[in-house]
Parts: structure tokens; sequence; C-alpha cells
């Protein structure tokens, strides 16, 4: 540690000494700023990809429609559209499907409105149960009883060639 | 040989400053009063240690994707050499460190030793244990079974009732639109490089500022903090103080050594924590929990009252956190001891045992429906002998229609909901129709779902549970 201390200007030392070091350590600072942010911009933008994700919703196979039966709810399973190669078992997600009567299905995202664990469809007591903090929710999706602010998110379906389809729009919150 | 090796070290301490730079630091002067109640802020730090050096050697053989990383982890717990003491040691060593962090702070403020001049020294502790918690949080994620799987989707979901940036924040936290490829990789990287080196750096600046500062003297009543005098009390109390190392420094040690034997000790007899089955978000049979330092939380989240809950999820870590940043703002100087500050008991008081009420409550989880019970499992035999063939289907009816996911029965089945094992006692058959056709009080209307005979059988089955005392066991119950 030789560290040599700045040496106090002088008297009657000309003030163009004096401006010539302020310029460096403006240079110096500044210099530090520019480098800051040529970093910081591809770096944070790199890690605000996610906010610009603009995969569109597609239409996602649900299975053949005869496979749900009428007055029944079933698991059925949906493929992200935008799921990468190794995302393994996480590319596929469930879904609960209802089929009321004739062509009247729902589909259900299974996250319970209040925090998003998985909710239990029970045939029995026809209520969909959440399994983390009491949520209930009738064969419709509205909220029988607990904490969720909401019924069940669902899905857009339709039909095509005898299948059923959704609309993959991702995790829908509150 | 032996002057050798004396030229070398000469060699490399004129090079290193050794003696001249590190030595003094090592060797500066601590108040005679430190005691063994200072080793806590080594304890975590020990802690801290043994999880970046577990982690490390963990990181060796984790893969950070959702097609690999569970395969990974029963590699790491099941064939890897040390592999399952490795695991334990990171978990327990987690926990240590989440209590390690907590005693320390305790300790800090029953001392008073936040005051002047050591507000910051408190501040950057404040924002360790912010950043502790963060790596406990994102910790348990990599395990990558379903309980983590369904935790990170309830973590995300608490992001995003953030008011209007609250999509982005669970956007930014999920790296998408779904829990995926991209989610794994991120917790990863969060919790391997970017809290470490936060963690890192402002270990760094607390460190510093404990040499800067020095050691608080043990607090004596009536010597409180004037701002005008204290340093200058310090430098006196220093004149006559004791060098760190060794004087107080083998207290340090000797208890960053019970912290790693013990953490060895637990990796070694309880073993690391279960790996449930793997994360798939196609399984809904889950049951989400967190790890044993949030479970509280996960109680506060059950109970609170929806109309306040966002204010709850949002503004409660805020209001704790923003207290603990206050405390050396409000409270620079006065008396340190605790005989002048009888309150500080009570402050850290009340907070345990609602932590410790709120865990118990959390693990019991009487919310939660007991999908156990609705399988094939029977009532029980003590119930199920007393039953004459038209109660019988009553009782089926009961396990049908899901009703012990909420009601116990002699104490099986569901919480949610009373215990309804002497129903009998309380309720009228005409009570009873009503309460399960329209439901009330938590409770779903079943109307639409129980058939007219299906409602009349249930509600004898139901009228015949009474209590021994009013109908012994054994004795025919009435009809």
């Amino acid at each position: 540690m030789s560290e040599q201390p700045a040496q106090p200007q002088q008297r009657g030392e000309s003030r163009s000494t004096l401006s010539r070091r302020r310029l460096f350590t403006r240079v110096a600072v500044g210099g530090g700023g520019l480098v800051a942010i040529a970093l910081a911009v591809p770096v944070v933008g790199y890690l605000l990809g996610p906010l610009f994700d603009s995969t569109p919703a597609t239409w996602a196979d649900l299975g053949p429609v005869d496979s749900f039966r009428e007055g029944e709810t079933r698991e059925a399973e949906l493929s992200d559209p935008s799921s990468l190669p190794w995302a393994g078992e996480t590319a596929r997600t469930a879904v609960w499907v209802r089929r009321a009567t004739g062509n009247d299905f729902t589909a259900f995202q299974v996250n319970c409105t209040h925090l998003g664990c998985p909710v239990n469809w029970l045939p029995g007591a026809q209520l969909f149960l959440c399994p983390c903090h009491g949520g209930v929710y009738n064969g419709d999706g509205t909220v029988a009883g607990g904490p969720p602010p909401r019924s069940l998110f669902t899905y857009k379906t339709r039909i095509r060639d005898g299948r059923l389809q959704a609309l993959a729009s991702g995790l829908q919150t509150v | 040989m032996v002057k050798l090796l004396l030229l070398t070290w000469r060699w490399l301490d004129e090079r290193l400053g050794f003696s001249s730079t590190i030595m003094p630091i090592v060797r500066h002067p601590v108040p005679r009063s430190v005691n063994w109640w200072y080793v806590t802020g080594s304890a975590t730090l020990m802690a801290f240690i043994l999880q970046v050096v577990t982690g490390v050697a963990l990181a060796t053989n984790y893969v950070p994707a959702p097609s690999g990383a569970y395969d990974s982890l029963h590699f790491i717990t099941s064939q890897a050499e040390f592999g399952n003491i490795l695991r334990g040691m990171h978990f327990f060593g987690a926990s240590a460190m989440v209590v390690l962090v907590l005693i320390h702070m305790t300790q800090v403020f029953m001392t008073g030793s936040y005051k002047y001049p050591r507000e910051l020294n408190w501040l950057s502790g404040v924002l360790l244990l912010a950043l502790t918690l963060a790596m406990a949080f994102t910790g348990q994620l990599l395990r990558w079974d379903q309980n983590a799987f369904w935790s990170t989707v309830v973590g995300a979901e608490q992001a995003a009732r953030t008011p209007v940036i609250g999509g982005i924040l669970t956007k930014l936290m999920i790296a998408g639109k779904t829990m995926g490829g991209a989610t794994l990789t991120r917790f990863f990287a969060i919790h391997v490089f970017l809290i470490p080196a936060l963690i890192f750096a402002v270990v760094g600046l607390h460190l510093y500022l404990v040499i800067r500062h020095g050691v608080s003297e043990w607090p004596r009543a009536g010597r409180p903090v004037h701002k005008a005098t204290y340093l200058s009390e310090y430098d006196e109390e220093l004149k006559h103080g004791e060098p760190f190392f060794p004087d107080a420094a083998w207290k340090d040690v000797i208890v960053m050594l019970l912290v790693v034997v013990a953490i060895i000790a637990l990796a070694v007899i309880f073993g690391p924590p279960h790996l449930g089955k793997p994360a798939d978000p196609t399984i809904v049979q889950a049951y989400p929990r967190p790890d044993w330092y949030f479970v509280w939380y996960f109680a506060v989240l059950a109970l609170s009252p929806p109309s306040i809950e966002n204010l709850v999820i949002l503004g409660f870590p805020l209001l704790v956190f923003l207290g603990l940043a206050l405390i050396p703002l409000l409270w620079p100087t006065g008396e340190r001891s605790l005989r002048s500050r009888p309150w500080a008991p009570a402050v850290v008081t009340v907070p345990v045992i609602l932590v410790v009420v709120l865990s118990v409550e959390g693990f019991r989880a009487p919310w939660s429906p007991n999908f156990a019970a609705l399988g094939a499992s029977p009532l029980p035999a003590a119930v199920q002998n007393q039953l004459d063939p038209a109660r019988q289907k009553g009782a089926q009816v009961f396990q049908f229609r899901g009703c012990r996911a909420c009601h116990a029965i002699e104490g099986a089945g569901g919480h949610k909901g009373p215990d309804l094992g002497a129903v009998g006692d309380r309720l009228t058959p005409a009570q009873l129709t009503t309460r399960i056709a329209a439901g009330g009080g938590g409770m779903p209307a079943y109307a639409g779902v129980l058939s007219p005979a299906e409602m009349q059988v249930l509600v004898d089955f139901l009228q015949g549970l009474r209590s021994p005392n009013r109908e012994p066991a054994g004795t025919p119950l009435a009809p």
C-alpha cells in the first residue's frame, strides 16, 4: 500500500491544471457511467425478455368431443404453444373440461383463483376443492366457499373436426 | 529448511502486507465486556459459508432444466458419493441460516447495538434478512417436485396481486406466460448467482462496518448513547480493551464449529428433505406446502379475510421490513440496557408467539380438504359396527358425496367443517336437512347434488351419530 495522496494545489498554480484535473474527474466518472449503461442495456433487456414474448395464443387440442360425456367433468391435457424444448413435463398442463349438455363445453384453468394451487374435482360432491387454502368451487366454476376472489378462469373452446380445442393463452391470474 | 520457509513467508508478507494491513484488523481491540452473546453473527456467517460450499458442490450435478432437474436430484440423493448428506447439509444449513439471522437480529435489538453510530450495520442486516428469505424461497423451487412447482405458482400469483405492475412481475418471475422451461433456469440463476453475489457484497459491507465502528460494548443501565459523546466514550473503553483475535474470537470459532457439527449431524440423522413426485402440471393431485420456515405465512394466506387479503399479501411484508428499517432511524440514541427498555422483550416475544401459533396452525391446515379420506378408507370400525343396513347406505352417501373431505367422524376425515362424530346430539333431522341442502358458514349447498332419497339416508345416518355418554357405545341406537 504505497498510494501517493494527490498533492493539494499549490497557491498560484495555474488554473488550467485545476481544470485539467476536473476534466479528468468528469471523464473518469462519466466514462464509468457510460460503461455501466453500455453493459446494462443488453443485460437488462435480455432479462426483461419475457415481457416482450409475443407468442400468439393458439388453439390446442383437448381430445375428441366424444371422449367427454354429457353431464361430466374430467381432466384433459393442453400443450403450451410457447414451450421450450427442455420444458419436459411442463410443456403440458391440466385442464378441467365440463360438458354440460350437447356441445356446451367449459374448459377451466386448474389453478385456484386464490393463489394458483391445482383444484381437484370431486364428482360425488360436484365440487372443485383446492388443496392449499381451502377454496371450494361449484361445478360451473363459481365460488362455493373459502378465500377465492372469483370463479375459476376458463379457456375459450371450439370444436373442429370432431375434436375439442382450447385457446391456450398462458397462466391467467386475478 | 526452516530458514527457507521463513524467507518465503517474508517474501510473501512483504508483498501481501499481511502483518502490516491484515493483522491490525484481526487484532483490533474490542471491549472487554464482549461475551458469549456476541457469537450470533459469526454463527450466521458460518451457516452462509456452509451454504456456499455445499451449494457449489451440489451444482456440479444439478441440471437446471425441467426435463432433467428431478432426475439429477434423484441421482444426487441416491447415487452420488455423499450426495445424500450434502443435500441434507444444504437443507439444514438453509434452516440454520434463517434461524440464526433472526437470533442475531434479536440479540442486536435486545442490546440496542443498532444505535449510533451502527445504524447502517442494522440496515445492511435487514437487507441480508430479506436476501436470506429470498434464498430460502428460490431454493425450495429448485427441488422441482410437485411441491416445488405449485409453490412457485403460489409465489407468482402473490406477485400478480401487486397493483398495476402485478402482471409484469409475474411474467418476469416465471419468465413467460406459463411455468415452463424458462422458469427453472431463471430461478436457478437467481439462486446460485444473483442473490449470492448480493449477499457477498452486503456481508462485505456489514463486516466492514463492524470493523469501522467496532463491536458495541455490553449495555449498562444509566449509560445512554449520546451522539456527541459516544465515540469518545467508546474510544476510552477500547483503551483497556482486548484484541479481537484471539481473546474474543475463540468463542466465535467454537460456536462456528458447533454450527457445522450440528448441521452435519442433522443431515446424517434426518437426511435431505423428501423428494415428492416430479413436477408435472398435468397431475393435479398435489398437496403444496412450503418449507417449515414459511408455513406460518401459508397459514396467514389461508386465514386472512378475503376483503383485506391483497393488503395482507403485499402490505404485510412491506410493513415488517419498513418497521425493521425504521428502528435505528427513529431511535438512534438513548438507553441500550434492557432495564430501561422493558418493552424490547415484548417487541420480540409477540411476533415469535404469533409465528409459532401460525406455524402450528399451518401444519395442521384444518382449512384444507382431506383428500386421503375420500378414497377407499372406511369409517372407523367403532362407527361402522354400529350401523344397521339402512344407516350403512347413509354412510355410503357420506363417503361418496365427499363429505369426509371436510368433516371428520371420530377424528377420521377433514377438519375444515365441524367433526360430525356426535352431530346427532346437536341437530335435529330437520336442522340437518336444511344445513345440508342450503349450506352456509363456508359449506356449499348440496340441494342440487343429493337426490331426496340420498338426503333421507344421509340425515338418518348423521342423526344416529351420538356421543358415547348419551348413548354408550355398544347399546343399540335409536332408529
